[in-house]
């Protein structure tokens, strides 16, 4: 059975839910958004992660109607939505601290968007019992949010913005407020959910794992601009700047010059100019162009002889950091530079074949590594 | 042991300040008027038995047969009444905007509410008199910019009073109105308009209903105190302002008939007690739902 790939950002023909085009936001003298253009399609979970202060809360704020652009426009469903005001976008947003109305309960919490929408009375109860069901609420639906847990009102807050089915819905820091163990399952209870409805999600967070772990797609931001929109397999494997390598995960960056040495091959011969390495890029370098070598610490493996590897180098293990599953091994090169290479712990910790101060070999394939220009 | 004590602290504040002097108050309202001092009998010297025997309700029954009495009650509580709504609706608006100012304005702001408090109370009510009166401010303002050719009487009419009482404990409706408007979360406005309110609506879905406590704390700070005011219906109010404060001072100071006077009071306070065992019950409540 052939399945098809949830990917409409490849199909031109497909039309965009939202666009930003060219927009800016300004703050007095401080530039929250600068001139940013991205498109997200409908049913789509997208994901705006970065720093604090990175600007992708006010890009959520533009688009639920509580910010203008400055310049450019915003479009939803192809009609430029600058005048529109927040009560009258067919968006909603799960906000950061809930927002849920204390004096009400969760049941008037939910139908609290319904009712503004002059429907009878029979059209909203049907509804709000499908949200309470959906975010299996049935039980709390007459208590107060003050005589419920975190996680239950983070779903009442959730049941309550999806109750008017927007075509958008934004979620901004949805699950910040959990502890880790339920942040995972609600996660998974977010996409399910996502799944269901149809629904398109924007979703805000600094948290990549969570950014990850739930988009379609991640927009990864930087001082208000958008540094690389993809998919999280590509965000992870095949980041396009060293920030975005850097920003996602753990990884090793080795600075160097690039000689091209035929067949999409480089070598890279670091500044230190005593280690070189090769690796394979699609991007073209020209000979002695300054480049980043960034590999990802799982991709590293460490030995005790010389392998027989595509790029080997010989260094001693200054730290070990012992994560359960994995270990990740700290290798002092001789430039001063370190490697970290990650290892699943398939033996007991005792037994383990590697110990601080051994000298080791870490090597790596020339096409296990991403050669960036900046 | 140190919980017991400083449990007594409070009690015996309330005992000393609060049940002794009512209960001396009390017995008063039951004895009969006497040309002595004290002006009434029988008092403790008549020994304990003797002076409870000749204890009776005869000015409580005094109280019910003249209708000067229950008819300043009922004006006190309706001058009271109109007089909360009227700083209710003066207050809230400047609660609302104090809470809505700019964070780094709003220490000066409530600086600015409290202000008044530094002056004598008897002096601001003076100075509305001469406001007020015939050929006060007002008046001479009025009729310079030419709204009116002759003066109008607002001093010494219920209006005045209305005025006084408004002005005196307006920082008493907006302090607490403030506070609860301060607490609430911008984000709940934000979330309101997010699920199609405008901002009317919003102001009556979310803010109204969320102030409530402050609201209620605010009437009954004006309410409670402006039931038995004195000096502001006898300084601004005329010979029509029938308040009971003033009949309780006419009473004691005029006729001298201590023992009419506090029957008044006693009835005064019985009737206070409703609006302060209610506040109290809107305060558990509040200090319940937070907790």
């Amino acid at each position: 059975m052939a399945e098809t790939v949830f990917a409409p950002w490849d199909d031109p023909n497909e039309k965009p839910l939202i666009r930003f085009r060219n927009v800016t936001k300004r703050f007095g003298d401080f530039t929250a958004i600068d001139d940013l253009t991205l498109d997200i399609f409908e049913r789509e979970f997208f994901a705006l992660l970065g720093p604090s202060g990175c600007g992708k809360t006010t890009m959520m704020r533009m688009l639920a109607g509580f910010e203008n652009p400055s310049e450019g426009a915003i479009e939803l469903a192809g009609q430029d939505i600058a005048g529109v005001p927040a009560n009258k976008r067919a968006v909603n947003m799960m906000f950061q601290s809930y927002a849920l109305f204390p004096h009400l309960s969760v049941w008037d919490n939910i139908a609290f968007g319904l009712r503004r929408e002059s429907k009878d009375k029979a059209a909203i109860a049907a509804r709000v019992e499908e949200m309470l069901k959906l975010t299996r609420l049935e039980k709390f639906a007459r208590r107060k949010p003050h005589q419920i847990s975190g996680g239950q009102r983070q779903r009442v807050a959730l049941a309550r913005s999806l109750a008017k089915a927007p075509k958008l819905l934004l979620l901004d820091e949805p699950l910040g407020a959990l502890d880790a163990k339920l942040r995972e399952a609600t996660q998974f209870e977010l996409m399910d959910i996502q799944e269901k409805t149809g629904t398109t999600f924007v979703i805000v967070t600094h948290d990549q794992e969570e950014a990850m772990t739930v988009a379609s797609r991640v927009a990864v931001m930087d001082e208000g601009r958008v540094m690389q929109v993809a998919t999280p397999e590509r965000i992870y494997e095949a980041p396009d700047s060293v920030y975005v390598a850097d920003f996602i995960g753990d990884v090793n960056i080795l600075h160097g010059a690039a000689k091209p040495i035929g067949d999409d091959t480089y070598e890279v011969i670091e500044a230190a100019g005593s280690t070189s390495v090769t690796a394979v890029s699609g991007r073209p370098f020209s000979d002695g162009q300054d480049c980043h070598l960034a590999i990802r610490p799982e991709k590293v493996s460490i030995h005790k002889d010389k392998p027989d590897a595509d790029n080997a180098l010989q260094g001693k293990v200054l730290d070990i950091a012992y994560l359960g599953n994995l270990s990740t091994y700290h290798v002092g090169l001789p430039t001063g530079d370190i490697i970290k290479a990650q290892v699943a712990n398939t033996r007991r910790v005792s037994r383990r074949n590697f110990t601080w101060e051994d000298p080791v070999w870490v090597s790596w394939t020339k096409t296990a590594g991403v050669l960036l220009a900046e | 042991m140190r919980r017991a004590v400083l449990i007594a602290v409070p009690y015996a504040w309330l005992l000393a300040l609060f049940l002794i002097p009512f209960a001396v108050v009390f017995k008063i309202s039951l004895s009969d008027i006497a040309l002595a001092i004290p002006p009434y009998t029988p008092t403790a010297k008549d020994g304990i038995w003797n002076m409870l025997s000749q204890l009776d309700f005869e000015n409580f029954i005094f109280l019910t047969e003249d209708d000067l009495y229950w008819k300043a009650y009922v004006s006190s509580l309706q001058i009271a009444l109109i007089s909360t709504v009227l700083t209710l609706l003066v207050g809230y608006p400047m609660a609302y905007a104090m809470a809505r100012a700019p964070e780094q304005w709003r220490p000066t702001l409530l600086m600015l509410v409290i202000l008044p408090f530094w002056t004598s109370f008897l002096i601001r009510v003076y100075a509305w008199v001469g406001i007020l009166s015939g050929e006060g401010f007002l008046n001479q303002f009025l009729m310079w910019i030419g709204i009116v050719d002759a003066p109008l009487t607002i001093l010494n009419t219920n209006t005045a009073v209305y005025i006084g009482i408004v002005y005196t404990y307006l920082p008493f409706m907006i302090l607490p109105i403030y506070s609860a408007l301060d607490r609430l979360d911008g984000s709940l406005i934000e979330a309101a308009e997010d699920l199609g309110c405008s901002r009317i609506k919003a102001f009556w879905l979310v803010t109204i209903p969320l102030s409530r406590n402050g609201i209620i704390a605010g009437c009954f700070l004006v309410f409670i105190p402006a039931l038995g005011e004195f000096v502001i219906p006898s300084l601004l109010g005329g010979s029509g302002t029938l308040m009971i404060g003033k009949v309780l001072f006419e009473e004691f100071f005029s006729n001298r008939d201590w023992p009419v006077a506090s029957a008044v009071a006693v009835i005064l306070l019985l009737i206070l007690i409703i609006p302060i065992v209610l506040f109290q019950r809107n305060e558990q409540k509040q200090v319940e739902a937070e907790g």
